[in-house]
């Protein structure tokens, strides 16, 4: 197929066989992560920014990491150094960036829809690193990445997401992939952050959680985001984890084949048993390596449709 | 097509006398049939096998940005050493040149060849590098806005080589 965006902003608007490329496009940029010379000259001469508004570790290295194994420069842009401090707007911060020829601009920022307003009016491409509680699009396609390496596919497979769904941009990005591919979703957690509304999105909705994760391929864990609730959602962490953590005794009772995979960070001891976290059947390290290679795959694909003046050709 | 492999098989054996220095490695998609086929009959000249390996070139290439991306990614499988060979880049098409730049650019992230010889089965012309086959199953003069494809059994179907009128 051709690859024609510009932009990858949200998973909602990307079509199956769009998703596919990038997977099939990461698998190619995994196996020179594994090579003695990890690094291609695919995007030589570009500038990547990092514009980082919100807090973050892991993404943003990955995203780092990934510009640079295609050679292309990275400025890394945090919110507590920049001007933003001093009462900048973010049109004028991206203005500025734009000024100083970035050809590419990966945001994370705590308003959703922030990166499709940067993409109304910047000349470069912009990559949505995760935006409020709307969506992150890279970890939903390194997830279905995951799954599709360990599981070989994606239909028919039944996902369940457990955790704090209702602030999660990462259950929202997930459950537009995995819906879209041809999975069957069911979301679980207490009843104040898992709405009936997602019913919508075409998932089912649970608050059992030994029902919610005892048919589940796999069972993705969300962290208690405790820094995006505005008030208490649920009594206590204690509660949270009797309730709804993944123990060992809850875990014995699903599928053995089923799989288990977490964001990142962990909370170990809350929403999942540290032993569980380090097991066989534990994919938060893959998670790691697979998103580096799905990084640079969107980098890849995005620095593609572009022409050489910033022009869709 | 087997005609012109062959030939190709004979000259490489004839040009390279330590047959257990030589690699071949094909380009994605069409050179990775033909490296495959060249693999076998020199197999059967030299009495040994003769390693294959696989290449896509996409990421090494210099004009990502001046097209719009009809990109398949194909795997690269180099599954030995090619430092201190002489390797047989093996490519369907020789047009303007960048793919083989491209490859000789991607061969260097794998090690350092002793020589690296170019094996084509159509050479097209219309060369915008100073690079020249060193095996050429066919010379076809071609305008550049023709379009030369190739298709090989392997694909299903038969082994074809198809000129598109622009």
């Amino acid at each position: 197929m051709v690859w024609s965006r510009r932009h990858l902003l949200d998973i909602e608007s990307l079509s199956a066989e769009e998703i596919l490329t990038v997977l099939d496009t990461a698998r190619a940029f995994k196996a020179v992560g594994e090579r003695a010379i990890k690094k291609v000259p695919a995007l030589r001469g570009k500038t990547v920014v990092n514009l980082f508004i919100e807090p973050s570790t892991r993404t943003r290295i990955s995203f780092e990491l990934a510009a640079q194994r295609l050679t292309a420069d990275v400025i890394n842009f945090s919110a507590e150094a920049s001007s933003l401090k001093k009462g900048e707007t973010l049109k004028d911060t991206a203005r500025n960036l734009q000024a100083l020829n970035a050809d590419i601009i990966v945001i994370r920022h705590s308003a959703s829809g922030a990166p499709h307003f940067l993409a109304r009016f910047l000349e470069a491409s912009v990559i949505n690193a995760g935006d409020g509680a709307h969506e992150h699009p890279t970890q939903a396609l390194l997830d279905a990445f995951t799954i599709r390496e360990k599981k070989g596919r994606i239909d028919g497979l039944n996902v369940t997401i457990l955790g704090d769904i209702l602030y999660s941009r990462v259950a929202r990005s997930n459950i537009w992939a995995m819906t879209k591919l041809g999975a069957r979703v069911t979301l679980c957690g207490p009843s104040t952050l898992v709405p009936r509304v997602f019913e919508q999105m075409g998932c089912r909705v649970t608050y059992d959680v030994n029902e919610a994760i005892a048919d589940a391929d796999i069972i993705n864990l969300l962290r208690i985001q405790h820094e995006r609730q505005r008030k208490t959602m649920f009594p206590s962490l204690g509660e949270y984890t009797s309730l709804f953590g993944l123990t060992q005794a809850r875990l014995a009772r699903t599928k053995p084949e089923a799989l288990i995979m977490h964001p990142g960070p962990i909370n170990r001891g809350v929403e999942i048993d540290s032993e569980i976290a380090d097991s066989k059947r534990s994919l938060i390290i893959d998670q790691v390596t697979n998103g580096l290679a799905v990084r640079m795959a969107v980098l890849f694909l995005i620095n593609g449709g572009q022409g050489p003046q910033g022009v869709a050709v | 097509m087997r005609r012109a492999l062959t030939r190709i098989a004979h000259e490489i054996a004839e040009r390279n006398e330590t047959s257990a220095e030589v690699v071949l490695v094909g380009i994605q998609r069409g050179g990775v049939f033909l490296a495959r086929r060249l693999a076998a009959m020199l197999a059967s000249i030299w009495n040994h096998p003769v390693p294959v390996g696989e290449l896509d070139v996409s990421m090494h290439r210099d004009d990502l940005d001046q097209q719009a991306s009809n990109i398949k990614m194909l795997p690269t499988v180099i599954p030995f050493d090619i430092t201190g060979k002489t390797v047989i880049l093996v490519d369907d098409v020789l047009f303007s040149g960048r793919t083989t730049r491209a490859a000789l650019d991607a061969l260097n992230d794998f090690g350092r060849p002793q020589r690296v010889q170019l094996a084509v089965l159509v050479d097209r012309g219309h060369r915008e590098l100073p690079i020249k086959a060193d095996f050429v199953g066919k010379n076809f003069p071609t305008a550049p806005r023709e379009r030369i494809n190739v298709h090989f059994e392997e694909e299903g179907g038969g082994d074809e080589v198809a000129l598109e009128k622009a």
